[in-house]
């Protein structure tokens, strides 16, 4: 998920072409008071009038509590955004408002239930609160850590080998997957050191974090390369899926392959691997036929 | 020295026996840190002649003072590669009353080398001379100034003009051997306080280019070299200096490395990066017509297979020893490609001259495969056209047209495309390319253009590819 300022119309203009798997344009924190009305115009005709490929397209819109934040609603409902971003979420009843601000602007347009939210939490009331807010709304597709407010939160900073966000991101990523939604990991913003950001894209694949958020192309093929299942990765996924459908064809239940037993765990992850080997565009499906 | 040629720069026009009317030459290896073309200019206005014809290899921002010389008559014509700045916006407001000619660098080579382009006296700044002219544009000397490197587009002005001036600012004692220009050549040597300022001369340590945007330009061309077909044992290439055209170097380095592959040669503007690979062994011999930086002046001096060529032996059409006919691959840039894939590296979008012909044109036509590096999109202007403002390559030259938004093939060469996308690599039709840039930015404004010729592109054989007007 790349960030991209919603007042810079260069950088949105195509931000696609880098490939992201999912835009992020900015109404709160990269775009200053007295430019909000205009980058809200912006980011509303970029969604409109930009054909950004089938890129999913999120907008971080600002808090409900400020003056901009039911606009920003309006704005990019209207639009045909993808994905609603609700910065700094603390609790469910906060995503409750927001899913009602977007049902009244679908309502007037005759598109129920098109928007999704996804909630990012950037405090430790929110991580306290995280699986109420990841359940709190039908239209809850993931919530994501901002780290950068959380560990002022704390009162300590970020440090490069992440001990202080250990727990935000363990709780975040178990919230997620008892709801049944996609968590993602918050930004890495030193452009110059690709091996921290990389050691770090590399902690929170480990961790179970569905992506990475990024804020500058040049790190796309870190994140990549990271969640991109190896050839030999995907070898065995394939080898294990082939000797399931071989038994379920037979009808004999416990399988082996390779002398390991293969149970229900190791049939879900070989499942995963090759669902990220599609998406990442390594295998597609006739391959698999 | 019983002989020697040391002379004022006063005395030494006085004896080149210069008339009003007549053609004097510049190089431009000292880029935007030469002082040579001003001194000499603010001289021969000072001694009152008029109505020169100013032949440079190639002109640029600091050249701004000839601008006060064209009104006051000193100069009324110019032949140049390229202009940019203030001159070339006043000229392309009609400064002028005649035409400013433009020439690709192998162009003006055989221009010179075959008498279309007569020059009268040369005067040509040098790195180091001793004071018999033998020249160079390095030097071995304590005393080393103004480092340019290879002296490429000054040879043919030494080898041909009638009368040749050497200008240093670092004289060391005969012989200044191995040199560029030969004492043969020469008949004064003028020692001046300073020819260049290095700082602008060239560039100390190249960067990587951080901008997404040109490396992902660079991955998607080193894409096309590497399956174009002309990625084997032997092959040749040349690249440009922007942003892109320096990071393709980068990635085509990690493919040779991988695949066991080494260049035969590199040739042109020679650079640091090219320079890292000769040294590594992944290229052969090193080709210079230009050094761009100070590492490739380094080498140029220090290595024997470093070679210093000239522009008729770099990539004249009409020579066939000129280096670009064997060569394979050239990926270049541009500021406008089109629907016919023509492209235009002078003229901006704006109407005003803002660029340089180089050796676009040359390169172009005599390599195996050319790729045109070039965004869709620069900001608000489409860089993809249906038609180019000024044709500077015809597209019959050019092979291959990268965009971030796909590759495009020239219809003659079908074998490429069948290539590249058996690769994999997304390739569009360069129509489609423009329809997209319209799509975004919309049909911009026709340009307020006069009708009044304010420069003519030559073509590389001396026939005319296209007019320049005078923008309103």
């Amino acid at each position: 998920m790349m960030f991209v300022p919603g007042n810079n119309p260069g950088m949105m203009q195509d931000a696609h072409i880098y490939g992201p798997d999912c835009i992020m344009l900015d109404l709160e924190d990269s775009v200053t008071m007295a430019e909000k009305d205009a980058a809200r115009l912006l980011v509303h005709n970029a969604l409109k009038s930009i054909d950004y490929g089938g890129t999913e397209m999120v907008v971080r819109i600002n808090p409900l509590s400020t003056p901009y934040g039911r606009k920003d609603v309006e704005a990019v409902v209207k639009a045909g955004v993808d994905v609603i971003r609700m910065p700094k979420t603390e609790t469910a009843d906060e995503v409750r408002e927001l899913e009602a601000e977007i049902l009244k602007v679908e309502t007037e347009l005759g598109c129920v239930g098109r928007t999704r939210i996804m909630a990012a939490i950037e405090s430790a009331l929110g991580i306290v609160n995280a699986h109420a807010i990841a359940t709190a709304s039908p239209r809850m597709m993931g919530i994501a850590l901002g780290a950068e407010d959380y560990t002022a939160n704390l009162k300590t900073q970020r440090s490069a080998s992440g001990a202080e966000l250990l727990l935000a991101r363990e709780t975040i990523v178990v919230a997620a997957r008892a709801a049944g939604i996609c968590c993602f990991d918050t930004v890495y913003s030193n452009l110059d050191d690709m091996d921290t950001f990389r050691k770090e894209v590399e902690l929170v694949k480990t961790l179970g974090f569905d992506g990475k958020s990024i804020i500058n192309p040049r790190q796309i093929e870190v994140v990549n390369e990271v969640f991109t299942p190896s050839e030999k990765e995907i070898l065995k996924a394939r080898t294990i899926l082939a000797a399931i459908k071989e038994a379920q064809a037979k009808g004999s239940g416990v399988i082996a392959v390779n002398g390991k037993m293969v149970d229900r765990p190791v049939v879900i992850r070989a499942e995963r691997t090759i669902a990220l080997a599609l998406a990442a565009g390594v295998i597609n499906k006739e391959d698999l036929q | 020295m019983r002989n020697t040629k040391l002379a004022t720069l006063e005395d030494a026009i006085v004896k080149s026996g210069l008339k009003d009317g007549m053609t004097i030459s510049f190089h431009h290896h000292f880029r935007g840190g030469d002082k040579v073309v001003n001194l000499v200019v603010d001289k021969l206005a000072e001694m009152g002649f008029k109505n020169l014809h100013l032949a440079a290899s190639s002109l640029s921002d600091v050249h701004e003072p000839l601008i006060e010389h064209i009104r006051n008559g000193v100069i009324s014509k110019i032949s140049t590669s390229g202009l940019r700045g203030a001159l070339a916006d006043a000229i392309s407001h009609g400064l002028m009353a005649e035409p400013v000619i433009f020439r690709s660098h192998g162009g003006r080579g055989s221009a010179i080398a075959n008498g279309r382009l007569h020059i009268d006296v040369a005067f040509l700044g040098a790195s180091s001379s001793d004071e018999l002219g033998n020249a160079c544009g390095y030097s071995r000397s304590e005393n080393a100034k103004s480092i340019c490197g290879s002296l490429g587009y000054a040879l043919p002005d030494a080898r041909y003009a009638d009368h040749v001036v050497v200008i240093t600012d670092d004289l060391v004692s005969y012989p200044n051997v191995p040199r560029s220009i030969s004492a043969a050549d020469v008949e004064s040597v003028v020692v001046v306080d300073s020819v260049g300022d290095s700082s602008k001369i060239s560039a100390g340590a190249i960067r990587d280019s951080k901008n997404p945007r040109d490396i992902l330009l660079a991955k998607q061309a080193a894409k096309v070299v590497i399956n174009s077909g002309y990625f084997k044992e032997g092959f040749s290439i040349q690249t440009g200096t922007g942003g892109a055209s320096l990071a393709v170097v980068k990635y085509i380095r990690e493919s040779m490395i991988e695949k066991g592959i080494k260049a035969s040669f590199a040739l042109g503007g020679i650079t640091a990066h090219m320079v890292k690979l000769h040294e590594e062994g992944l290229i052969g011999k090193l080709i210079d017509v230009q050094s761009f930086d100070k590492v490739a002046a380094e080498s140029l001096k220090n290595d024997p297979s470093h070679q210093e060529v000239s522009s008729v032996e770099y990539a004249s059409g009409e020579h066939l020893g000129s280096a670009t006919h064997a060569l394979d691959i050239v990926i270049l840039s541009a500021l406008e490609v089109d629907v016919n894939f023509n492209v235009n590296v002078l003229v901006g979008s704006d109407g005003i001259i803002r660029g340089a012909i180089g050796g676009h044109q040359d390169t172009a036509a005599d390599s195996a495969l050319s790729i045109i590096v070039c965004p869709l999109l620069r900001g608000r202007i489409p860089c993809i056209v249906p038609k180019v403002t000024t044709l500077i390559t015809p597209g019959s030259g050019v092979d291959v047209v990268v965009t971030e938004y796909g590759i495009a093939v020239n219809p003659s060469r079908p074998e490429i495309a069948e290539r590249l996308k058996a690769a994999g690599l997304n390739i569009v039709d360069i129509q489609s390319l423009s329809d997209k840039a319209r799509s975004i930015i919309g049909t911009p404004a026709e340009l307020p253009f006069g009708d009044k010729v304010v420069g003519i592109v030559m073509n590389r054989d001396g026939s005319v590819l296209d007019r320049i007007y005078n923008i309103v």
